[in-house]
């Protein structure tokens, strides 16, 4: 579980997250939502201590985390994987020396144990025969599942998606979801997901959190989100014409 | 003023994130390997051209400048040997890997920076400016010596080359002229120079692709703003380390 509790964070003067408290729970995929420039990427890299925030707490399980240093925080970032925007995975490194790197890194495995996880962690997310491939050979969606099977191959506690279904065709996107989703509940992680998506929104949303303009408007799921009161939040979900024409159907 | 010690106070923080222990020596190794040959062995050809032509350049106008029968004909050796180990084979050698070596890791560094890799390797619990930049590092102060020995080699012996084709000097005169009051200490002069300018290159560079913030037109102008800053500071450490070593 992860708590942030009065979160604030500006850039130059400019306030960028205003008085954000919100729980994430374990075992669910959590979606943080919102329109473009709302803050939600900069919630998400606030709480895995990119951004160092004005002031706020933010508690994973019972450690306050934005208040350890960099030495402490390693020990729960060993806990954390991450999927980036753009995959971020290294250019220089094969796909299998990419999902090994935290591995090599952190594990005292032999060699046979790190390849064996390797394979379990690309078979898992359905990359086959492209082990030796470098990033740059990759499509989109496969460089995203590339990125998941780095960001589990530690087993984390924690897992973080940013627009990870930005670049894709709906298909796609869909088996992205599907697989987050999965993992999450196979490895009871506490995963974050941001995303402007309503596709997954209506897929994978056990936990929802609409902001706008750094504040947080609306909590809820899956099934509230159409029934909610939220001006703003309503704005966003019926956005295009044929949400609006459904919804007037419906009413 | 401000902005600019500004920059002094990060690159300096930088450094101390640069020299903190690294997480894996092996992983390191590795890294440094690889940079031996990414920033080394790869800069061997371009040292070893430009080393010849000098040393053939420098033997000709030595020989146009020394026509009067009072000088002996071995002083172009000589001034080729010395402008060799003293000047061109660290500085001008320096100048031009701060052009090749410095842009390479600007460019890298910053667009691992853009495309979120650096912030990737933070989330792991990588100490990230120490996995990126200290095996550079590393690698250009044990390999940057090498290139400076290989320059005065291949410098002298563009020079021999050219005075001997040309016929402005014969062999046995050059070969002499090399030979004639030669102080061993040049050699270390020139050692100890290219070890400062090797640091420099590195670690003005890495701080120039390290700090960027925006897209591709921000790393081009960090790979720009690394071979011109790390020229100056390369130049300004040269008069001083000359005052100093050889007063």
């Amino acid at each position: 579980m992860i708590s942030v509790k009065n979160l604030n964070k500006s850039f130059n003067g400019v306030s960028v997250l205003k008085d954000i408290s919100v729980t994430f729970e374990a075992g669910k995929t959590n979606l943080i939502i919102g329109r473009s420039g709302s803050g939600k990427t900069v919630l998400l890299k606030s709480i895995v201590g990119l951004h160092e925030v004005d002031n706020g707490e933010i508690w994973f399980e019972d450690t306050l985390f934005n208040k350890l240093d960099f030495k402490e925080r390693k020990k729960i970032r060993k806990e954390m994987g991450m999927l980036f925007q753009g995959s971020a995975l290294f250019d220089s490194l094969t796909v299998e020396q990419n999902v090994r790197f935290p591995l090599d890194m952190f594990t005292d495995k032999s060699a046979e144990e790190k390849d064996e996880r390797v394979n379990f962690c690309l078979q898992r997310v359905n990359i086959i025969n492209a082990n030796k491939l470098f990033p740059a050979e990759l499509s989109g969606g496969m460089k995203k599942r590339v990125a998941i099977a780095r960001a589990i191959s530690l087993n984390p506690k924690y897992l973080f998606c940013d627009e990870p279904n930005s670049g894709l065709d709906p298909i796609t996107a869909i088996l992205i979801d599907e697989l987050i989703k999965e993992l999450t509940e196979e490895y009871s992680m506490t995963t974050i997901i941001n995303t402007h998506d309503m596709n997954s929104v209506m897929e994978i949303g056990e936990k929802i959190v609409f902001i706008s303009d750094g504040v947080k408007n609306w909590e809820g799921n899956k099934n509230e989100i159409l029934t909610s009161d939220c001006e703003s939040l309503n704005d966003f979900v019926f956005a295009n014409a044929l949400a609006k024409k459904l919804r007037a159907t419906d009413k | 003023m401000l902005k600019f010690l500004t920059q002094i106070g990060l690159y300096f923080l930088l450094l101390k994130k640069v020299f903190s222990k690294p997480e894996k020596r092996v992983i390191y190794y590795k890294q440094t390997m690889r940079e031996f040959v990414n920033l080394g062995l790869t800069s061997i050809g371009i040292i070893a051209i430009i080393s010849f032509f000098m040393g053939a350049v420098i033997t000709l106008q030595t020989a146009y400048n020394t026509e009067n029968p009072i000088y002996p004909k071995y002083l172009i050796g000589l001034g080729c040997r010395d402008s060799m180990i003293l000047e061109f084979s660290s500085t001008i050698a320096a100048l031009i890997l701060a052009g090749k070596v410095g842009s390479n890791i600007a460019a890298e560094i910053g667009t691992m920076r853009v495309t979120e890799q650096i912030d990737a390797l933070e989330i792991m619990g990588v100490n990230s400016a120490s996995y990126l930049i200290l095996p550079k590092i590393i690698a250009t102060l044990l390999f940057n010596p090498i290139l400076t020995l290989i320059a005065i080699i291949v410098g002298i012996f563009g020079g021999w080359m050219a005075g001997t084709l040309t016929g402005v000097i014969t062999s046995e005169n050059f070969i002499y002229g090399i030979q004639y009051a030669f102080i061993p200490y040049y050699i270390t002069y020139s050692l100890i120079k290219t070890l400062f300018f090797a640091f420099i290159i590195t670690s003005v560079s890495a701080f120039q692709g390290y700090y960027v913030d925006g897209g591709s037109l921000e790393v081009g102008r960090a790979s720009t703003k690394a071979v011109v800053y790390s020229s100056v500071i390369l130049l300004l450490f040269n008069v001083i380390l000359t005052q100093l070593l050889l007063s």
